[in-house]
C-alpha cells in the first residue's frame, strides 16, 4: 500500500504560491509562520501522525520534513531575494551628483621666489651643501671690507647701496654671508645662502629688494673648472634641458677669476642668471684661512631672473605685489 | 663707455664683422651693452652747395636756392643739372656744403622725398639738418659739411656713417680700456694684431710764455705738465669729422677747447683741462684744499672744499692763491675757457687713483675725468697727450704754443711691476692645464714683460706689468689674465669631488618649510613683502616704537624698516580687495628689524612667520554656509603651526591689548613667560584708515621660538576600554575656558586621559551672564578596566572643584 501525500504536496502547492506572492520580508515571514510556525500546517500534519498506522508513521515523518525543506528553502531564496531588491531601492535613493565639488579643496601655495629657492636648496644640498642664512642689515665690513672692496672702491659704487650710516647697510649681495661661516668654520666647507639683498634702484627691470642665492666650496684643490662643472649641471638640471650657457670674464673684487654666467633665451639672446669666480687670496685671508693650501669657488645667482626664465614671468615687479591671481597659479 | 667702430679699426681692424668683434670682446670680459647705428637709414642723400640763394617771393622765412651737386646723377637728377630747393634754415647761405635729400631719397622713418611746392615755387628736393638722417635728436638749422666735401658724393660714405656705436660696459678693474688706445690694445691682444698709434708729434715752442707749476702733494699728484697757448681764435669751430667722432663715442661738442680735451680723453683715455690764462694769477700750486675754501665750479655750483680734496690752484700775486679746479675731478667756473678766451693754460696730469677715490662722491659728483683718475691713468702718458692736444688745437684754433712745463716726482710715479706666476698655482685654480708656451705667448701678447724660470711644476714666469695695468698685482691676477685670453669656454667643466660627510641634522628642529607648507595646506598663499613700509602706515600699527629709517629710501612709502609684517601683508590685502579678490589668505615668512642697542650693529633681526585673512571663511561652496571669517579660524591655524612641536600646550594664549589690534579680540600668545607672537583681529579704526575691506585677522609668531620639536616617546596604548562622561559646567561668562579645562587637568587625576569642550551655549535655560560649557572627560586606566565607582569619583572630585574654584554649576 502506498502513501497517500496528496494533502502535503497540496500544502507545498499553497506554500510555493504564497511565497511567490509575498512582496516584501513581512509578508514572507507571515509566511513561514503560516507554514513553518508552531502553530503551522506542516506542525498541523505532524501532530496528525499519530493517528497513522504505525508502520507509515516514520515513513510520512520524512515525507512531511523532505516537504518542509523545501519550502524552507524557497522561503531563503525568496527572502534574499526581496532583501537585495530592497538594497537595490534603498541604495537608488541615495545617489548623489558624484559630479559636485567636494568640501575643504583649497589649497594655498608658495611664492615662485621660494619655490626656486627651495629647488636650488635641494639640488645643492643632496651635493652636501649646507643652507646658511645671514643678517640683511650687514655692516660694511661684511658686505664690503672683507670681500675685498674697500672704502672708495670703485666697485662700491656700481652698488646702489642703501645706507643707514657709512658703516651700516641693507646688504647688497649675500656674499657676506661668506665671510661670517668662514670666520667660525673652517675647510673643507660647502654652503649655500638664499636670502633678500637690496639695491637703491627702481624701474622695469630692477625692483630694490631681490633674491639671491649664494653659493660657497673651498676645500683643497677645488679650481675653475669645478666651478664650471657644478653651475653647468645646475643650469641643466634647473631648467631640465641643455640650455646653452657660456661663461664670461667679469669682475668681482672677492673672486679671482671671475665670470658672468648667461644663458641663451628662447629669444636667441644671451641672458645673464648668475656671477661666480674662485675665491679672493684677499678674502681666504681676511677670515684666516691659507691661500697657498685651500682654494674656493663661489656664486651668486638672481632668483627672481632664474624664476622668471623657468615660469614665463614678464614683469619682475608683479613678485612683490602679491596679487592672488598672480601667486594662484603656483601651488 | 661708447666708442666707434671705425675709429677703432683706424688702430686695428682684425677681420671680423661687427656682431663678432662686440662678441669677441665680451667674451674678453668688455662686456658689450649695445650696438647701435651712428646714423637713420636714409638713402639719396648727397653732397652739394649752394650756388644760388636768394629771398622767397611769398615767405619770409623761406629761401629759394638753387644746388649744384657736381657731377652727380640719378633717375630724377641729370649730370650738372642746379637743383631748385626751397629752403626754410636760417643759416642757409651762398657758398654752404650742404647735404641734398633729392627727389626720390628716403630718410629715417621711410620719409620719401617728394617734388614740391611751397608757396607757389616749385622745390626739388630738402636740404637736411642733422636729425633729418638721424645724427641727433634735435638740430638747429641745416647741417654744415666742410668746405672741402666732394660735391656729388653719397653723405653716407663721405661721413663714413655706416659704423656703429658699441657701449661697452667695463668693469671697475678695467681703467686701461676707457679710451680707444687700451680698447685697440685689448683688441689687438684678442687677434695678435699690431696696433696703428696716431703719430704725435711734438710741437716746437713758438712763444716764451710758461708758467711755473709747483707740487705741494707730489704723492696724490706726481706728475704735472703745463703749456701756454696764446692768440687762439675764440670763433673757430670744432670740424665735423671730430664732432662726428665725439658724437659717436657719446661726447656732445661744445667748443673747439672743450672738445679737443674731450677727443683726447676718448683717445688716450686721458683726462685733459684747459683754464683761460687770463684768469690765472701767478703760477700753478698743486696741493690739498684749505679748510673752508670755497670753489665754484663749472656746474654753477659753489662748494666748500674738504681738506683731502687736490686742487689746483694758484699762486696769487701775494701767496694769496685761489683753487681753480678740483683735481681730476671738475674745472672750476671762474677759471674755465670761456667764448672770449684767447690764451689758455692746457693741463695734462697724473693724480693717482688713491687721491681721487671716493671723492668726486663727496659732493655728489661723478665725472669722465674722476671716473678715469680713480681707476688709474697710464702714468706714462701725459707728454703724448698735451702734445696731442696742441697739435689738434693749433689745427682748430690756432695761436702759438710755449714749452711743456712739467713738474714730477719720480719715487711717486707708478713704475712697471714685477709678478711671479708659479705654475703649480695656476694649474690648481684653473684645474686645467695650459701648455707652457700658450701662457708665455698670452703674457707676451698682453704687453707684458716675461722672463721664465725652472720648468715642469716647478716652473715660474716672472711678468713685469706696465704701470697702466693698474689691476695687475699679484699672481691671481695674472691667472685670471692668463685664463680669460685662452677663454673661460676653453676650460672644461669637471665635478667637483669632495670627502663624504654627513651633516649635521637635528630632529627636533622643525624645518621653516614645514611651517609654510602647514599654512599652504590650510588655504594660504605665501606673499613676499618689501622689507622697507610706508612710515605712515607703520606708526599706526606700531605707534611710538622706534625704527630704523632709510636716509635715501626709494621714496618716502619704503622708507622705514618693517618691525612687523602687518604693515606690508594689510597693505597686500587693500592691493588685491581692490582687485575683486575679497577673499585672502597671505603668509610670509622674514625678517623683522628692531632697533636694539644691545644687538648685533644695534638692530634685531628676527625671522618671523605671520599672517592675515580677511572675507570669508571658505570659497563660496554649494553645501557650505557663507561667513566671515573670525577669530577662531585665525587661531585655529596659529594653533596648527603650533602643534608642529608636539608640545601646543605649552603656549599659552591670554587676552592682550595692543593699540592696532581689536581690545575684545587679540591674544598674546607665551611660553614659559616668553613673548611668542600675537593673533587677533584688527582694530577697526585702523581697518577703515587702511581702507581695508570688513574683518581682518592677523598673526606674527617668532620662527625662533617655535621651530623645536619635542621628540617623541611613546606610550603604551591601554588595552581597557576608555570611558567618556559628559560635564554641562555653567560658569559667569568672564571666566575663560581655558581656566576651567586647567582646573580639571589639575584635579583630574591620572586617570584623565582625554579632555575636549565641545560646545559652548548661552540662551534659553542658562541665566544671564553666564555660559554653559560642554565637555568630555574621557578616563582610562592602561591596567584594568575602571570601575563606576572610580570614574564618579573623578567626576565629583572635579565638579567640587570647579564649584569651589570658579563657582560653577552643573547644567540641570
Amino acid at each position: 500500500m502506498s502513501l497517500d501525500t496528496t494533502v502535503i504536496d497540496s500544502i507545498v502547492a499553497q506554500a510555493e504560491v504564497a511565497i511567490a506572492d509575498a512582496t516584501d520580508p513581512n509578508a514572507l515571514d507571515q509566511v513561514r509562520v503560516n507554514f513553518l510556525g508552531k502553530k503551522g500546517l506542516f506542525t498541523e500534519q505532524m501532530k496528525g501522525l499519530g493517528k497513522l498506522p504505525k508502520e507509515e508513521k516514520p515513513k510520512m515523518g520524512q515525507v512531511i520534513n523532505i516537504a518542509k525543506q523545501a519550502v524552507q528553502k524557497l522561503l531563503t531564496a525568496r527572502g534574499e531575494l526581496l532583501r537585495a531588491e530592497e538594497i537595490a531601492q534603498k541604495l537608488a535613493a541615495e545617489s548623489i551628483d558624484v559630479t559636485l565639488p567636494g568640501r575643504g579643496t583649497s589649497l594655498g601655495g608658495l611664492h615662485p621666489v621660494s619655490r626656486t629657492i627651495a629647488r636650488i636648496e635641494s639640488f645643492f644640498g643632496d651635493l652636501g651643501f649646507e643652507v646658511k642664512a645671514g643678517p640683511e642689515v650687514e655692516d660694511d665690513y661684511h658686505n664690503f671690507d672683507a670681500l675685498n672692496i674697500p672704502e672708495h672702491h670703485p666697485a662700491r659704487q656700481d652698488h646702489d647701496t642703501f645706507y643707514f650710516n657709512p658703516k651700516l647697510v641693507l646688504r647688497t649681495q649675500t656674499s657676506g654671508v661668506q665671510i661670517r661661516t668662514m670666520e667660525v668654520e673652517k675647510p673643507p666647507l660647502r654652503i649655500i645662502s638664499p636670502g633678500k639683498v637690496y639695491r637703491n634702484d627702481y624701474d622695469q627691470t630692477h625692483t630694490p629688494m631681490f633674491h639671491q642665492v649664494e653659493g660657497l666650496m673651498v676645500d683643497k684643490d677645488v679650481s675653475f673648472t669645478h666651478l664650471k662643472g657644478i653651475l653647468h649641471d645646475f643650469l641643466h638640471h634647473f631648467f631640465e634641458e641643455e640650455v646653452e650657457i657660456r661663461f664670461r670674464p667679469s669682475y668681482f673684487p672677492f673672486t679671482e677669476p671671475s665670470a658672468e654666467v648667461d644663458i641663451m633665451g628662447k629669444n636667441g639672446k644671451w641672458l645673464e642668471v648668475l656671477g661666480c669666480g674662485m675665491v679672493h687670496p684677499n678674502v681666504l685671508k681676511s677670515v684666516g684661512i691659507d691661500p697657498e693650501i685651500y682654494t674656493g669657488f663661489a656664486f651668486g645667482m638672481g632668483v627672481e631672473r632664474l624664476t622668471m626664465l623657468r615660469y614665463g614671468v614678464n614683469d619682475l615687479r608683479a613678485f612683490f605685489e602679491n596679487d592672488l591671481r598672480f601667486l594662484k597659479q603656483f601651488k | 663707455m661708447k666708442f666707434s667702430e671705425s675709429w677703432l679699426r683706424e688702430w686695428v681692424n682684425p677681420a671680423l664683422s661687427s656682431d663678432e668683434l662686440a662678441h669677441q670682446i665680451t667674451m674678453a670680459g668688455l662686456e658689450v651693452d649695445g650696438v647701435d647705428p651712428v646714423a637713420g637709414e636714409f638713402t639719396g642723400v648727397i653732397v652739394g652747395e649752394v650756388v644760388e640763394c636768394g629771398p622767397h617771393p611769398d615767405a619770409d622765412k623761406l629761401q629759394v636756392t638753387k644746388i649744384s651737386l657736381g657731377d652727380y646723377s640719378s633717375s630724377t637728377v641729370e649730370k650738372g643739372e642746379l637743383v631748385d630747393i626751397v629752403c626754410g634754415a636760417k643759416n642757409c647761405r651762398l657758398g654752404l656744403k650742404v647735404a641734398v635729400a633729392t627727389v626720390g631719397a628716403v630718410l629715417p622713418g621711410d620719409f620719401k622725398i617728394k617734388k614740391a611746392k611751397l608757396r607757389g615755387v616749385s622745390s626739388f628736393g630738402m636740404l637736411c639738418s642733422e636729425s633729418e638722417i638721424g645724427l641727433a635728436d634735435d638740430s638747429d638749422g641745416i647741417m654744415e659739411l666742410a668746405n672741402d666735401a666732394p660735391l656729388g658724393t653719397c653723405v653716407r660714405e663721405y661721413l663714413d656713417l655706416n659704423d656703429v656705436t658699441i657701449d661697452v660696459d667695463l668693469t671697475a678693474n678695467r681703467g686701461d680700456c676707457l679710451g680707444l688706445k687700451g680698447l685697440a690694445r685689448e683688441v689687438g691682444v684678442l687677434n695678435s694684431l699690431e696696433v696703428t698709434e696716431p703719430i704725435i708729434t711734438a710741437t716746437a715752442p713758438t712763444i716764451d710764455d710758461a708758467i711755473t707749476i709747483n707740487i705741494d702733494a707730489n704723492e696724490a699728484c706726481p706728475r704735472y705738465l703745463g703749456r701756454v697757448i696764446k692768440g687762439i681764435n675764440p670763433n673757430a669751430t670744432t670740424p665735423l669729422w671730430m664732432v662726428e667722432k665725439l658724437r659717436r663715442c657719446g661726447t656732445r661738442s661744445i667748443d673747439p677747447v672743450v672738445d679737443v680735451t674731450n677727443y683726447i680723453l676718448l683717445e688716450l683715455g686721458h683726462p685733459m683741462h684747459a683754464f683761460d690764462l687770463a684768469k690765472l694769477e701767478g703760477g700753478i700750486n698743486v696741493r690739498f684744499a684749505n679748510k673752508d675754501e670755497k670753489l665754484t665750479l663749472l656746474d654753477e655750483n659753489e662748494v666748500t672744499l674738504k681738506e683731502g680734496t687736490l686742487v689746483i690752484a694758484d699762486t696769487g700775486v701775494e701767496g694769496n692763491g685761489k683753487a681753480l679746479a678740483m683735481a681730476g675731478i671738475f674745472g672750476g667756473l671762474e677759471s674755465g675757457v670761456t667764448n672770449n678766451s684767447t690764451d689758455i693754460f692746457l693741463e695734462s696730469a697724473f693724480f693717482t687713483p688713491l687721491a681721487i677715490l671716493g671723492k668726486a662722491r663727496q659732493y655728489g659728483l661723478h665725472t669722465d675725468a674722476s671716473h678715469r683718475y680713480e681707476r688709474g691713468i697710464d702714468p706714462t702718458l701725459q707728454h703724448d697727450a698735451i702734445e696731442r692736444a696742441t697739435e689738434l688745437l693749433l689745427a682748430i684754433v690756432g695761436g702759438q704754443a710755449g714749452p711743456v712745463v712739467e713738474a714730477k716726482s719720480d719715487a711717486d710715479i707708478p713704475q712697471t711691476k714685477d709678478v711671479s706666476l708659479r705654475r703649480k698655482m695656476l694649474d690648481r685654480r684653473i684645474g686645467h692645464h695650459i701648455e707652457d708656451a700658450q701662457v708665455s705667448e698670452i703674457l707676451t701678447r698682453l704687453g707684458f714683460d716675461v722672463s721664465e724660470q725652472d720648468s715642469g711644476s716647478d716652473k715660474v714666469w716672472q711678468v713685469v706689468v706696465p704701470a697702466y695695468r693698474f689691476d695687475i698685482k699679484i699672481e691671481v691676477d695674472l691667472i685670471e689674465e692668463v685664463a680669460r685670453i685662452f677663454g673661460y669656454n676653453n676650460i672644461p667643466n669637471v665635478a667637483p669631488k669632495a670627502t663624504l660627510k654627513m651633516v649635521k641634522q637635528q630632529e627636533a628642529n622643525i624645518s621653516v618649510d614645514k611651517l609654510k607648507q602647514t599654512l599652504v595646506n590650510r588655504d594660504y598663499q605665501e606673499a613676499i613683502t618689501y622689507s622697507f613700509v610706508d612710515p605712515k602706515i607703520q606708526s599706526l600699527l606700531h605707534p611710538g616704537e622706534a625704527v630704523m629709517t632709510l636716509p635715501h629710501p626709494i621714496s618716502s612709502e619704503m622708507s622705514v624698516m618693517r618691525l612687523s609684517f602687518f604693515t606690508g601683508l594689510l597693505q597686500s590685502v587693500v592691493y588685491n580687495q581692490n582687485r575683486q579678490q575679497s577673499r585672502v589668505r597671505l603668509f610670509e615668512c622674514g625678517l623683522r628689524f628692531v632697533p636694539d642697542e644691545s644687538a648685533e650693529n644695534g638692530v634685531r633681526q628676527q625671522n618671523m612667520i605671520a599672517g592675515v585673512i580677511g572675507g570669508n571663511r571658505t570659497d563660496e561652496h554649494w553645501s557650505i554656509e557663507k561667513a566671515a571669517a573670525d577669530f577662531y579660524d585665525i587661531k585655529g591655524d596659529v594653533e596648527a603651526l603650533l602643534s608642529l612641536t608636539t608640545d601646543a600646550t605649552s603656549y599659552d594664549f591670554s587676552q592682550a591689548e595692543i593699540a592696532s589690534l581689536h581690545p575684545g579680540q587679540t591674544a598674546q600668545i607665551t611660553r614659559s613667560g616668553i613673548l611668542v607672537g600675537y593673533v587677533g583681529a584688527l582694530h577697526p579704526e585702523l581697518e577703515r584708515k587702511i581702507g581695508l575691506n570688513g574683518r581682518t585677522l592677523i598673526f606674527e609668531l617668532l620662527l625662533s621660538e617655535i621651530l623645536v620639536q619635542k621628540i617623541p616617546e611613546a606610550c603604551d596604548i591601554s588595552r581597557f576600554p576608555a570611558n567618556r562622561r559628559d560635564l554641562a559646567v555653567v560658569v559667569k561668562e568672564d571666566v575663560d575656558a581655558k581656566k576651567v579645562l586647567q582646573l580639571i587637568e589639575k584635579v583630574g587625576g591620572n586617570h584623565l586621559i582625554d579632555l575636549n569642550l565641545f560646545d559652548v551655549y548661552q540662551g534659553q535655560g542658562i541665566e544671564d551672564g553666564y555660559k554653559s560649557l560642554a565637555i568630555a572627560l574621557v578616563l582610562q586606566d592602561t591596567n584594568k578596566t575602571l570601575e563606576d565607582k572610580e570614574i564618579t569619583d573623578v567626576i565629583n572630585r572635579v565638579v567640587e572643584t570647579l564649584k569651589t574654584e570658579l563657582n560653577a554649576s552643573l547644567r540641570d
